[in-house]
């Protein structure tokens, strides 16, 4: 057989592979940079002292650890599974974008690099990345779809107060995949200066791993916090799936527990059978983008086709090559949410729960409205409340006011 | 399997190392802008002066492209060029020329999606002699490389100014057909490095191949090609000949301007050495 379980065995391979997916898919100016970043990174994660200050910025600059809540009353409408929130929306930035962006330019530091390029769709990335560059004092570049520059003006803004240079990407589509060529196009051109903060766990490797390790963090707060609480760890973990990384930083700590069921939400849009979703892996083909093999949207002739969500932070042709693999092997489980769900889902969890999630990590909620239900009081659920939802208030007010009458009834 | 109108790359090697001069390779993009002026384009560059074609697939996400490149593809796909047409305008060109060597040069996923041993089948019957697949790197390539071999197809790898002593015998390793060294670090269209560091560059890598080296990227007037011929076995120009159709306010206009450019390039390169 191909597959099997994933348990012990090194992932990923040499060769950044997980399973068939992941790699190095890059021009071969990259691959020099991709092997050093590899080789330095290796080099540094275990180093006491760079985990010591990765520990103390966490602590400080950040916020964490961050809460892990019981939510109560959403427990209680829905009459079946306990229900937690991990309150990645109280770091710093609003999201959990911050923790591998501290990370990163930890490694950036380690390794004299002065500049910072990154992508960004939603912008939580990029303010994430610009936050921490003006932490410590580094050059910042961040490349945007000019159509996201439209969708997302106040986290432009936010980048701009925090130092960092906007280019907007009109090329293509002027969404999140295009800004993630251009800037791989500046990598690819200013190799020497420059380090590449790619926000999801996606990308040639060591990405997928490095991201997914900085995430890692809030995986094992959860742990840690139903240990003492519950004095066993959780029965399912839900996150939203739009390349993975919050969802990875969550499951990664319990993939080699079978008993934890591993629950990535993706982002069906307008429906799945209409064609304008997300879900790469209910709704796309494995394919090779961004310099790793994974599954993608893409046309019968294999163009890359537009993503579509409410959530301009879901909205990405791609998902992570460990998911992916996850997904393949049978481990996750992954589904798929609408755009109406998601905001009904969004406004349930401000009337019960007294917190304006983001319209990503409303898709995680969004299933676990219909999940819980299903299952008893004594199963422990532990969603990943990814980001704060702030910056989407403009998005839910004009899907409001086109569909007014069958929403925020709860 | 081994037809005699096989190996034109190697041929047209020995044919260009018995004249003494360096050949011209141009780039130009499938179906750019519609399909009869590619088709049209493409049929009338060996006249032109190029010794070898390197044809463009179109892809959506061209990411180690510059903006030239970027829209060519674009140009093409809005025309509705798909591999199968790119496939049918090999096949066209071959009833006219059976002895200029022809490369097709893209991104992997548009492969990856017809499947690799349907399009390896479909791109030597059409009289494809190579394949320069740019993120594609050594690391990976077997998957393609390994079955292009047994339908007698070269895999070209690159080199480019980062692929350091340590991982040169990596990239030459296997390598067959011809070398493409990338002389600058970038995106295609970027500015060029001095001629000086490049020939630098060629003599370092010769030490550790027999292969004949073309060197591309951001070579775009008579005066850099002939410089570059000097020392090269082959002078790669693509940029320069897509900006003919961005520029072009007529299809056919584009198609002058390009076959015009070729055969300045061509010139220049005849008297480099």
């Amino acid at each position: 057989m191909g597959f099997s379980t994933p348990r012990h065995d090194p992932v990923p391979d040499a060769n950044g592979c997980f399973g068939h997916f992941g790699g190095r898919f890059v021009a071969e100016t990259l691959m020099p940079l991709t092997l050093d970043l590899q080789a330095q990174y290796a080099a540094v994660k275990d180093s006491a002292s760079f985990r010591a200050e990765l520990a103390a910025l966490q602590r400080d600059f950040v916020g964490r650890q961050s809460p892990l809540y019981f939510a109560e009353r959403l427990t209680e409408r829905l009459q079946g599974a306990t229900i937690y929130l991990k309150r990645e929306d109280l770091m710093h930035t609003g999201a959990h974008k911050i923790n591998n962006c501290l990370g990163q330019l930890l490694l950036a530091r380690h390794m004299g690099k002065r500049r910072i390029i990154a992508e960004t769709g939603a912008g939580m990335h990029g303010v994430a990345t610009a936050t921490v560059a003006a932490r410590f004092g580094m050059d910042c570049t961040v490349y945007m779809g000019s159509a996201d520059i439209d969708r997302q003006r106040p986290n432009v803004e936010r980048m701009q107060l925090l130092g960092a240079e906007i280019v907007p990407v009109s090329h293509g589509t002027g969404t999140l995949k295009d800004a993630m060529n251009e800037a791989m196009r500046d990598w690819t051109t200013n190799v020497a200066s420059t380090f590449y903060v790619i926000g999801t766990v996606a990308g040639p490797h060591p990405y997928p791993s490095l991201v997914r390790d900085f995430q890692s963090v809030i995986g094992q707060e959860v742990r840690e916090q139903m240990l003492e609480r519950e004095g066993r760890p959780p029965d399912s973990l839900l996150a939203c799936i739009g390349g993975g990384s919050n969802a990875m930083g969550l499951f990664h700590p319990f993939v080699h527990e079978p008993d934890v069921r591993l629950i990535g939400v993706e982002a069906a849009g307008q429906g799945l059978e209409t064609g304008r979703h997300a879900a790469s892996l209910q709704g796309g083909a494995p394919g090779v983008l961004h310099g790793n093999r994974t599954y993608l949207l893409q046309s019968e002739e294999g163009q890359i086709v537009d993503a579509h969500s409410i959530s301009a932070g879901l909205d990405y042709p791609g998902i992570g090559p460990e998911h992916a693999w996850l997904h393949e092997t049978g481990r996750g489980e992954y589904v798929a949410v609408t755009d109406d769900e998601a905001v009904d889902a969004f406004h349930t969890l401000c009337r019960l729960e007294g917190i304006i999630p983001a319209l990503e990590s409303s898709h995680a909620i969004a299933h676990a409205i219909k999940l819980a239900p299903t299952l008893p009081r004594s199963h422990r659920m532990v969603i990943n409340l990814s980001g704060r939802g702030d910056k989407d208030m403009a998005s839910v007010a004009d899907y409001m006011t086109a569909k007014p009458n069958d929403r925020g009834t709860q | 399997m081994m037809a005699p109108t096989r190996n034109r790359i190697a041929r047209r090697f020995t044919e260009l190392q018995a004249a003494d001069r360096a050949g011209l390779v141009t780039f130009i993009s499938a179906g750019d802008p519609d399909y009869d002026t590619s088709l049209d384009t493409l049929l009338g560059l060996p006249a032109a002066g190029a010794d070898i074609i390197e044809l463009g697939m179109p892809f959506s996400d061209p990411m180690a492209d510059g903006p030239s490149i970027q829209q060519a593809s674009q140009r093409a796909l809005q025309g509705g060029q798909d591999m199968h047409k790119t496939l049918a305008m090999v096949r066209a060109f071959r009833e006219h020329d059976n002895e200029t060597p022809l490369v097709l040069m893209g991104y992997y996923n548009p492969i990856h999606r017809l499947g690799v041993a349907p399009f390896l089948a479909l791109a030597s019957a059409a009289g494809v002699d190579g394949l320069i697949v740019v993120d594609l790197p050594p690391e990976h390539d077997e998957e393609i490389r390994r079955p292009a071999r047994e339908h007698d197809l070269h895999v070209i790898r690159l080199a480019t100014p980062t692929t350091d002593e340590c991982r040169l015998p990596r990239v030459l390793q296997d390598a067959t057909g011809f070398l493409y060294y990338v002389s600058g670090t970038g995106v295609t269209g970027a500015t060029q490095a001095s001629p000086e560091r490049i020939e630098a560059q060629l003599s370092r890598i010769r030490q550790k191949t027999e292969l004949p080296i073309g060197v591309g990227f951001g070579i775009r007037t008579p005066d850099q090609a002939r410089c570059i011929a000097e020392f090269a076995d082959a002078v790669v120009v693509g940029s320069a000949l897509t900006d003919c159709f961005q520029q072009a306010e007529r299809p056919a206009d584009g198609k002058r301007a390009v076959l015009e450019r070729v055969r300045s390039l061509a010139a220049a390169i005849a008297e480099a050495r």
